[in-house]
């Protein structure tokens, strides 16, 4: 089956995997502001391809990374095609580039970092926060099921094309549609059901 | 064993159609080890389940888990009672197998390593040892149901209601569940269309048309509804 890399923690040993969980989210958050700030199509490339090696270096299985972002490749045309055109090639590499670097560099996070450590990280801190009514551990959860929605929604819209191919539909928009934002909002409240019955979010 | 109380409970549902009476005026006491509930689809036999840990909240009347109202006292009877779904996928909610026995013990292990250990163990009282680290996505049909008792069963719930756990799985893993679930030390509420493993339980009520129609000894039970279905 195929399986978004975002989301999908591989244990290993490497210095990334070792690397503190508070540490990576926080590089994470200094590369998003330091990319957004040095300008330039060079800084860009150079950028992308750091965050390659470190895909490689992570364990993540570069060819199933590449296989991944060919959905993102839809929206790099269109973005570069009119980036081009209004600012000229140079803005586009670099903006292209940069979000491309940072998918790859979520990818090295969530490959290296298990969600129980990224939930610790979140609910230490947002400690501070209690004072104000904010629930950490309860945000913690929050994003640990949002990185676990995007293997499930893969796999009912893989699920749903298949049931649509089987009937002659596979070209029709709303036979995958439908069908599949019907099954992500019913999988949605069943988890929310599973959620209650375990208790989570009581406390 | 636990007591569980239904007291003349009447749950309604908002339909399209209007307002649907799913289960009407139920009253039972159950307080032995292994209760099946039986009944065809659409009978009100999983909404009767749903009630005992507060998923379906009644419409009228009340029920009670050890005296506690599920209601006014939801997140201690959550603590009592662990509920098991047909679908699996939907109850997994971490990323791998390790980590979803461990959110379920966040409440009880502070420390990450006690808590990763523990759940460790858990993986493997229930024979998902060398699964630890395998994305649920992975996981065959059967080990993803054997991975959400795992994580239902690691907080020790004194009740554990299982809504036909056994549909999506083939021969050979629905009676590894099954024999599983009626060796389990908790008191259990199973809902289930295997009247096999119906008849193995102390008690059954059947259920149909939002109403308790038969209720007693399982083989009994069972045997009144293999008659009228």
């Amino acid at each position: 089956m195929t399986t978004l890399p975002l989301g999908a923690y591989r244990p290993g040993r490497t210095w990334l995997h070792r690397l503190p969980a508070g540490a990576k989210l926080l590089a994470l958050l200094v590369t998003a502001v330091v990319v957004t700030v040095v300008r330039g199509p060079l800084s860009a490339v150079g950028f992308v391809v750091l965050a390659t090696a470190l895909v490689a270096w992570s364990g993540a299985p570069l060819r199933r990374t590449l296989r991944s972002l060919r959905g993102f490749a839809l929206v790099a045309v269109a973005l570069t095609a009119y980036q081009a055109w209004t600012r000229g090639w140079a803005p586009a590499v670099e903006t292209v580039g940069d979000l491309l670097g940072m998918i790859l560099l979520a990818t090295v996070l969530t490959t290296t970092t298990a969600v129980d450590d990224l939930i610790d990280v979140i609910t230490w801190a947002l400690g501070p926060l209690r004072r104000l009514g904010v629930d950490p551990a309860r945000v913690g959860l929050a994003f640990s099921l949002m990185i676990r929605a995007l293997p499930t929604t893969l796999e009912i819209a893989l699920q749903t094309r298949d049931a649509a191919r089987a009937r002659g539909l596979g070209r029709s928009p709303r036979a995958l549609l439908v069908p599949m934002v019907v099954r992500v909002v019913a999988n949605a409240r069943a988890t929310g059901d599973a959620l209650h019955a375990r208790g989570l979010g009581d406390d | 064993m636990g007591r569980i109380q239904l007291e003349e409970v009447t749950v309604h549902a908002d339909t399209a159609d209007g307002d649907l009476l799913v289960l009407d005026t139920t009253t039972v006491d159950l307080t032995e080890r292994r209760i099946a509930l039986v009944g065809p689809n659409g009978s009100g036999k999983s909404t009767l389940a749903r009630l005992v840990n507060g998923l379906v909240e009644p419409s009228a009347g009340r029920v009670l888990v050890d005296g506690l109202d599920v209601v006014d006292d939801g997140p201690a009877v959550r603590r009592r009672v662990g509920f098991v779904f047909t679908d699996p996928s939907a109850q997994l909610v971490m990323p791998t197998a390790l980590e979803d026995v461990a959110l379920s013990l966040r409440r009880t292990h502070r420390d990450k390593t006690a808590r990763r250990a523990a759940a460790q163990l858990v993986l493997e009282r229930f024979g998902l040892g060398d699964l630890g680290d395998r994305s649920v996505h992975a996981l065959s049909g059967g080990q993803r149901q054997l991975l959400a008792l795992a994580g239902v069963l690691a907080t020790d719930p004194d009740v554990l209601v299982a809504d036909e756990p056994t549909t999506l799985l083939d021969l050979r893993n629905a009676r590894l569940v099954g024999d599983l679930l009626l060796g389990l030390e908790q008191q259990l509420v199973l809902v289930t269309h295997d009247l096999e493993l119906a008849a193995r339980c102390e008690r059954a009520l059947m259920v149909d048309g939002g109403r308790v129609v038969a209720d007693g000894p399982a083989a009994d039970v069972v045997a009144h509804y293999r008659a009228t279905a």
